[in-house]
């Protein structure tokens, strides 16, 4: 009676336990894909800082630099590039930082990067030039959020 | 190809930790349960094999911590659950035969769990080797050819006469004195790299339509030669090999591969219909294959559940008779079936874990092939998109091929189910399918790192010239030499300095 009752356990725990690996696994894919659930993020967002630095009135939030550069037009739609203190390379060349799938693009077409709490983007030689809004970057010019930057057919954005 | 960067919270190899010491408690769960229903009481040996198995994954964690630290925390967890519970059942059927022989006053059959575990040590091994190896996946782009080479020798290898030998009525299989060697298996990897790299210099010529069926564009008639080339070689090794499974299994791979690279329902089509056509010629010129249709169609019909179908009926049995919950580690009859450990590993699974294990096993390798597709999503340059998708899709189509055999659901072909079968070959081949997803997924995962000048620009025309013929398609004019430059100095994903010089043409107007 003791061994089959063993038996029994352990019949329906290693099904329990395989079961319990699978679902950890894809809890862990879940926050991979979402990151962490948005009630934490808010929660960590809010909290003031230890030691609150002065801003200037009216600039504080809006000063904040860009935290993603998203692509809202062309093939790479809803591609979005987590931004650091990195620059971030914009082609068709498969060493880009973002490769672009854009007959219009060139292998090395732009380059964006951070200088004095601002990001700029710059032309590096394309062939079909790169625009903020309307007007072709010729040398380095600061990106404002939510400008539209034209590479070929693709269009990108600066967001928080 | 839609590329996704979102923001990971570092390498989260603390994740990958943990899920593996959860994988090792699986695996000495399993093993505890053989052992004590196989009526041993509970001894240091079974703490000895759990505290090995957790040596044998932390070393490949180490690895993975030293040289992919951003890979995906996942692959790894899941690649030593499957391969623990795998090892488990190699060890139970052993035990079973070993009874049998005693009960019937014969010596006890070679056991196979032993030499598993050396195989599975082996590829661990391996599976660090290619990690420091392959510092860079890219650097496989330029043996593309180079590989594609070497896996057709490997697979015509064991045709050849002398050292080539036919196991169970397969040509697939190298013999060196006392060791056999199937080397399709690795032959399989190869031609991946291959596929790959082939189509990443021939996409956007493949990509090309001219007229529409149906409404489904179509490509032009003199870009079929590579379908028909690889068709052709599907076809040849179902002809010299008499293995149906491989030729299935590697024009699946290009099907796939090519179908990610073009973008193009209509390469899936036509190669669907020269699939067929192949089967076609195959269920009447090849002798072996009609009967194999016949197992399958009539499992239940006439003599056939004692002759030629008593091994598919049998792993039928053995489903029904695990049912939902299964019998329990050590308490159905799996032995019964042939091939118990290597290509019916699924219905010795299922009768002892039941509906309910068989669809977590399942689970587990629906997830490893996510992880997979995730890792071709998130990597950024084309050779590794088509790389991973390849890899993903190959064991996913491994898995159908015999688990969907095993369950009458197609005829079945013999190969081994991955990563839980028997077989030194196929471990080894699949712990280093699974190295190279962890490097792809790495490079994918990996923040860009700070522009440091990586090529001088007035160094950069030797690098240019060292690259060599071969890796400036003139199909790709504008991934020439700046963009591959870099690659030679081993930093995956680091933007390319300013400073480079441009592609100079070609990169703007679209081509005609």
């Amino acid at each position: 009676m003791g061994q089959e009752l063993v038996l029994l356990l352990f019949r329906v725990g290693f099904l329990a336990l395989l079961w319990l690996f699978v679902l950890l696994a894809i809890r862990a894919i879940r926050t991979d894909l979402w990151g962490v659930p948005r009630r934490q993020t808010q929660a960590v967002a809010v909290r003031p800082p230890v030691a609150p630095v002065p801003v200037p009135a009216g600039r504080g939030r809006r000063n904040r630099p860009a935290q993603r550069l998203v692509v809202t037009q062309g093939a790479l739609v809803g591609t979005t590039v987590t931004l650091g203190a990195a620059p971030v390379t914009i082609g068709r060349a498969n060493t880009s930082t973002l490769v672009l799938t854009d007959d219009f693009a060139s292998a090395h077409h732009a380059r964006l990067f951070p200088h004095n709490g601002e990001w700029f983007i710059e032309d590096v030689g394309s062939t079909n030039g790169t625009y903020l809004d309307r007007t072709r970057v010729t040398s380095p010019m600061p990106v404002p959020m939510g400008m539209p930057v034209r590479i070929g057919k693709t269009v990108l954005e600066l967001r928080r | 190809m839609t590329a996704t960067l979102l923001p990971t919270r570092g390498g989260r190899r603390g994740l990958e930790a943990g899920m593996l010491v959860f994988a090792a408690l699986l695996a000495t769960g399993a093993f505890a349960a053989v052992t004590y229903a196989h009526g041993a009481s509970f001894t240091v040996q079974i703490a000895y094999y759990g505290a090995g198995f957790v040596v044998l994954f932390l070393g490949a964690h180490l690895a993975v911590r030293r040289f992919a630290p951003y890979a995906d925390p996942l692959l790894l967890p899941l690649l030593a659950a499957l391969s623990g519970i795998g090892l488990a059942m190699i060890y139970r059927i052993d035990l079973a035969n070993a009874d049998s022989a005693e009960r019937a006053g014969r010596s006890a059959p070679s056991a196979y769990a032993p030499l598993q575990m050396m195989w599975t040590l082996v590829a661990v091994a391996l599976f660090v080797g290619v990690l420091i190896v392959v510092k860079d996946h890219r650097a496989l782009a330029r043996y593309s050819y180079t590989a594609g080479l070497l896996g057709i020798l490997l697979l015509l290898l064991p045709a050849v006469p002398g050292i080539g030998a036919t196991i169970n009525g397969a040509r697939l299989w190298l013999r060196v004195g006392p060791l056999t060697f199937q080397p399709s298996e690795i032959s399989k990897l190869l031609l991946l790299i291959f596929f790959a790299g082939f189509l990443m210099r021939k996409r956007d010529v493949l990509s090309v339509v001219t007229k529409s069926i149906l409404g489904i564009p179509f490509p032009r008639a003199r870009d079929l030669g590579p379908v028909l080339i690889a068709w052709g070689a599907s076809l040849g090794m179902l002809f010299i090999e008499n293995d149906l499974g491989q030729g299935i299994l590697v024009f699946g791979m290009f099907l796939a591969v090519l179908y990610v690279a073009t973008e193009r329902v209509s390469w899936f089509i036509i190669g669907l219909l020269l699939a067929a056509a192949g089967a076609v010629i195959a269920f009447f010129t090849m002798p072996h294959v009609q009967p194999r249709f016949e197992i399958w169609l009539h499992a239940f019909q006439g003599n056939n559940p004692q002759g030629p179908s008593y091994q598919l009926v049998q792993g039928l049995f053995g489903f029904a008779n695990g049912g939902i919950l299964g019998t329990g580690w050590g308490q159905g009859a799996p032995q019964i079936v042939p091939f118990a450990n290597t290509d019916f590993m699924m219905s010795s699974l299922g009768e002892e874990l039941g509906l309910t294990g068989v669809m977590a096993i399942l689970t587990i390798y629906l997830l490893l092939v996510m992880r997979g597709l995730r890792a071709a999503i998130g990597v950024r340059d084309s050779f590794g998109k088509l790389l991973a998708v390849g890899l993903a899709f190959s064991l996913c189509l491994q898995v159908f091929i015999i688990v969907g055999g095993v369950m009458r659901l197609i005829p079945l072909t013999g190969i081994t189910l991955p990563l839980l079968s028997y077989g030194g070959s196929s471990t080894l081949s699949n712990f280093m399918l699974v190295a190279l997803l962890v490097r792809i997924s790495d490079a994918g995962r990996r923040p860009p790192t700070p522009a440091t000048p990586l090529v001088d620009p007035a160094a950069a025309p030797d690098l240019i010239a060292a690259t060599g013929p071969e890796r400036v398609g003139p199909a790709e004019p504008a991934k020439t030499t700046p963009a591959e430059a870099p690659a030679e100095t081993g930093a995956p994903t680091a933007p390319i300095a300013p400073t480079a010089p441009n592609a100079p043409a070609g990169s703007g107007e679209r081509a005609p």
